[in-house]
């Protein structure tokens, strides 16, 4: 049991249907299809995609927010799918929006969007204010913070609540939505360590779902690469970005703009069609040649 | 450099927001030489935006107020000059290319109509004269210098049956248009995915340097820097804090904002120490308090 | 990436001082003189209407007063406003009708408001078959006139204050209704509704505690505009002898039993005529400035 994987998803779908003008069922569109993956526990797992691969689908599965066609979703080896909406299960899974100028209420101040969680699943009882205060003095915010509102925060700050909120009813697993790309480089750096100290103090489990390699790199553990709704390749961080072997993540990997020459030395060259950079679609149907 | 194509020499710009006046440009100058390819980089308020916009004239007055220095663009100062004198430069001689194809395309109109349109606006202001054939034959000539394999079709869709990498190219295209001498670029393609991204910035590189157009890219993005400028500004609280030719930049920085900046740069060779950088220098965490 | 947005975020993010939510606000209002103009109306009227017995010249005039002596006295310095067809002074009962008129509009809107909102956030935030019997029931209502209404129900019940006020109240919650289902609408998809929901927040608490802070400043706005017309549409009904029965003052009621004399006795009906048009102004400025001050967009 203590060697089971926090996280498993198995043969993981969802189909949304497509429609003509009629109103007739033409047809679905696999948004995701058939993914399957696990986490061990106090692991890092990033989704690697672009918009359109599936990623936040699968996110929002996992949260409960839509439901799977097909497939199964284990939490530390309970069946969860479906079973999502039920309160202990929330108390398990949090996630952390991308936009954290939108995943905060802008009419309420940061005390009362932390207090949202407490008070639903009944924590902190009359410790309500006392609790608030430790949750933002976990990611290193004053309590004075409670009563701004989100306006008044920058975008690293509103983060840092939203980690808070997350934060609140204890969870196993944190999902991570592209958490730091509407921040400054000097931002996310800060806000990533702030993750990695309170997933070893806390003993908290990320799924890092992005499109931004170079983060990954440096935040994740292992990497699963999706296009299109499926997994076109997994592997260690390590090895993955060494040596990537399906065709997308070399050209995932080749658009990334970098600061040195040893990273130019690792990244593989543009795949080019007529001295223009081919499209994902181009390099999969195999017209590209990679020019050194 | 005196002889520099655009010169923006100690610029100053006031914002009065709720009675408190805000110095958000306090005395930035840069120079940008015909041919050359230079970078502005900075993070959220370092007043990127406000130079560029100043340059392109698209400040409104109430809030902003320029207060000292002067824009030279081919020996004219734009901030002194007619409005006549500003029209024939601003729009022709030096043209823009919007970050966001999502928006910058009005999507009733079909992209020759809007193409059109900028044209014969151009062509007015240079007191050019061109007929709706001729003015339809330079957007097909000047959508197929983006590498539009088919203008023709491309000139006659709506924004909305186009691709977000196909409409930063149509932006591009309308920069074009006028035969500029400098392109300023606003962050394009971030709003879209990286490897469509990739493909603007190198189809950016090539077209600047085919046509032999100074261009000045304003960026968030180091790795963009790397990728586009042969020299770079970096911009700070609205100071010039730094300038270098870029491959000295990342070789040597020599502020420490700028040596902070660089190592929060993840990079794709891994060695990230985002530890570190959290724990940073306290000023910098007075920095974010700041930007409250 | 805030500076996106434009300059000004950029100009906040270079402020070292903090402004104060409140403090932005009043800055703001304080420098529109829409707003200011409207509130100060508006206070100023309430002010009178709480202060009718003590700040009135002759209060006594209230009730079923007759002084044959003093009838039909044009405006002068003992009675600024004149006096009417039985002697009474038209200052004084104009003071206490703001009274009866602003008690109009708090009950009104004191229920309509509410009942509308609310209706209007379920069916914006549940959807399916929720709204589409709330919306179906908003439109029906939507398409009586209100004042058709009420006179249909002075018709069947008896004229009264009380029943005019429920005549009002039944057709105008149609409107917040409309107005918080439309913002509801957009709220309802946004991250943070969807942040509330995995943190196990339940319904009312979305509702109440989520959405409806957003929808306050439009039903501000929405609310201080109705304001006016809820005055009017009651001036409207005593005119046509629907609402308050005399001897009560009414704004609506002197304005009929004045016009009767005009064009030589016009101070009777021309003065408290204008009374209902300072209120009603104040409102709408109030309201108009409101708008302004949230860019509310939605509101009439």
């Amino acid at each position: 049991m203590t060697d089971r994987p926090l996280l498993e998803i198995a043969g993981l779908a969802k189909h949304f249907p497509v429609r003509n003008k009629f109103g007739r069922l033409s047809g679905v569109v696999k948004a995701v299809d058939g993914v399957s993956f696990s986490i061990p526990r106090g692991a890092v797992y990033g989704l690697a995609g672009e918009s359109g691969s599936g990623k936040s689908t699968i996110a929002r599965m996992i949260m409960g927010l839509t439901r799977p066609t097909a497939g199964e979703i284990r939490l530390e080896g309970e069946n969860i799918t479906g079973a999502t909406g039920t309160r202990a299960y929330g108390r398990k899974v949090q996630m952390v929006f991308q936009n954290p100028g939108s995943s905060l209420n802008p009419r309420r101040t940061v005390g009362q969007s932390i207090a949202v969680p407490l008070d639903a699943h009944r924590l902190a009882g009359g410790n309500r204010q006392q609790r608030i205060s430790e949750l933002l003095d976990m990611v290193q915010l004053p309590p004075e913070f409670a009563s701004r509102y989100p306006h008044e925060l920058s975008g690293g700050q509103k983060q840092r609540v939203a980690i808070a909120r997350a934060l609140a009813v204890e969870p196993r697993l944190i999902v991570l939505d592209e958490p730091t790309s509407a921040l400054d480089v000097s931002v996310q750096a800060r806000v990533i360590a702030l993750l990695i100290e309170l997933g070893r103090q806390l003993d908290l489990t990320f799924l890092f779902i992005s499109h931004d390699l170079s983060l990954m790199r440096n935040f994740a553990h292992e990497v699963g690469v999706l296009y299109l709704g499926k997994l076109v390749e997994t592997g260690p961080t390590e090895k993955l970005f060494a040596h990537p072997e399906h065709p997308y993540t070399r050209l995932l990997l080749a658009s990334v703009p970098v600061i040195s020459a040893e990273e130019e030395a690792i990244r593989p060259a543009l795949p080019l069609i007529n001295g223009e950079v081919a499209t994902a679609a181009q390099v999969l149907a195999g017209l590209a040649q990679n020019q050194p | 450099m005196s002889d520099a194509l655009l010169s923006v020499r100690n610029l100053s710009v006031d914002f009065e927001t709720y009675g408190q006046v805000n110095h958000v440009l306090n005395g930035a100058s840069l120079d940008v030489p015909e041919r050359r390819h230079i970078a502005l980089v900075g993070e959220s308020g370092s007043g990127k935006t406000v130079t560029m916009k100043a340059i392109m004239g698209l400040l409104r007055h109430p809030p902003a107020t320029i207060t000292g220095g002067e824009i030279v663009f081919d020996g004219h100062d734009l901030l002194k000059a007619t409005a006549a004198e500003r029209d024939r430069l601003r729009g022709t001689a030096m043209s823009m290319v919007f970050q966001d194809p999502m928006t910058s395309l009005n999507p009733v109109f079909t992209i020759a109509d809007q193409m059109g349109t900028i044209l014969k606006y151009a062509d007015r202001r240079l007191g050019r004269v061109r007929n709706r054939r001729e003015r339809l034959a330079r957007v097909h000539e000047v959508l197929a210098q983006v590498r539009m394999r088919d203008p023709e079709r491309i000139a006659r869709a709506y924004p909305i049956m186009l691709s977000g990498g196909m409409r930063q190219r149509v932006l591009i295209a309308m920069a074009l248009l006028s035969e500029p001498r400098l392109l300023i670029a606003d962050e394009p393609g971030t709003a879209l995915d990286v490897t469509t991204q990739a493909q603007i910035l190198k189809l950016l590189k090539d077209l600047v340097e085919e046509r032999g157009l100074a261009l000045l890219m304003i960026t968030h993005n180091l790795g963009v820097v790397r990728e586009t400028s042969s020299y770079v500004y970096v911009m700070h609280h609205g100071r010039i804090v730094e300038e270098a030719e870029t491959s000295a930049l990342f070789a040597a920085p020599k502020q420490a904002y700028t040596k902070n900046l660089i190592a929060s740069v993840p990079r794709l060779t891994g060695g990230t120490d985002f530890l570190a950088l959290g724990q940073s220098d306290p000023e910098a965490e007075a920095e974010a308090e700041a930007t409250t | 990436m805030a500076e996106f947005a434009g300059g000004t975020d950029a100009a906040l993010a270079a402020t070292p001082k903090r402004l104060s939510t409140a403090y932005q606000n009043w800055y703001r209002f304080s420098r529109n003189p829409t707003a200011v103009i409207g509130a100060a109306i508006v206070i100023l009227c309430i002010l009178i209407a709480i202060f009718a017995p003590y700040i009135t010249p002759y209060p006594k005039d209230v009730g079923a007063v007759v002084n044959f002596r003093a009838r039909h006295l044009p405006p002068s310095a003992m009675h600024w406003f004149g006096t009417d067809d039985v002697g009474r002074d038209i200052l004084t009962r104009i003071a206490f009708g703001y009274r009866v008129s602003l008690l109009l509009v708090a009950v009104v809107l004191g229920t309509a408001v509410p009942f509308g909102s609310i209706l209007g956030m379920l069916a914006g935030y549940f959807g399916g078959w929720v709204e589409i019997v709330i919306m179906r029931l908003t439109d029906i209502a939507l398409a009586i006139p209100p004042l058709v209404m009420a006179l249909a129900v002075a018709a069947v019940l008896n004229p009264s204050l009380v029943n005019s006020m429920l005549a009002v109240a039944i057709l105008w919650w149609t409107w917040h209704t409309r107005l918080v289902y439309s913002i509801t609408r957009q709220i309802r998809t946004q991250e943070f509704i969807e942040a509330a929901e995995t943190l196990g927040a339940s319904k009312f608490h979305i509702i109440f505690r989520e959405i409806l802070p957003n929808c306050v400043s439009a039903i501000a706005v929405k609310t201080s505009l109705d304001a006016g017309f809820v005055i009017l549409v009651g001036a409207s009904l005593s005119f046509l002898g629907l609402g308050i029965q005399p001897p009560t003052p009414d704004l609506g009621t002197m304005v009929s039993g004045g016009a009767g004399f005009l064009p030589d006795k016009w101070w009777e009906s021309v003065l408290p005529g204008c009374a209902i048009l300072f209120v009603a102004l104040g409102f709408n400025l109030l309201g108009d400035g409101l708008r302004d001050l949230y860019d509310v967009q939605d509101v009439r």
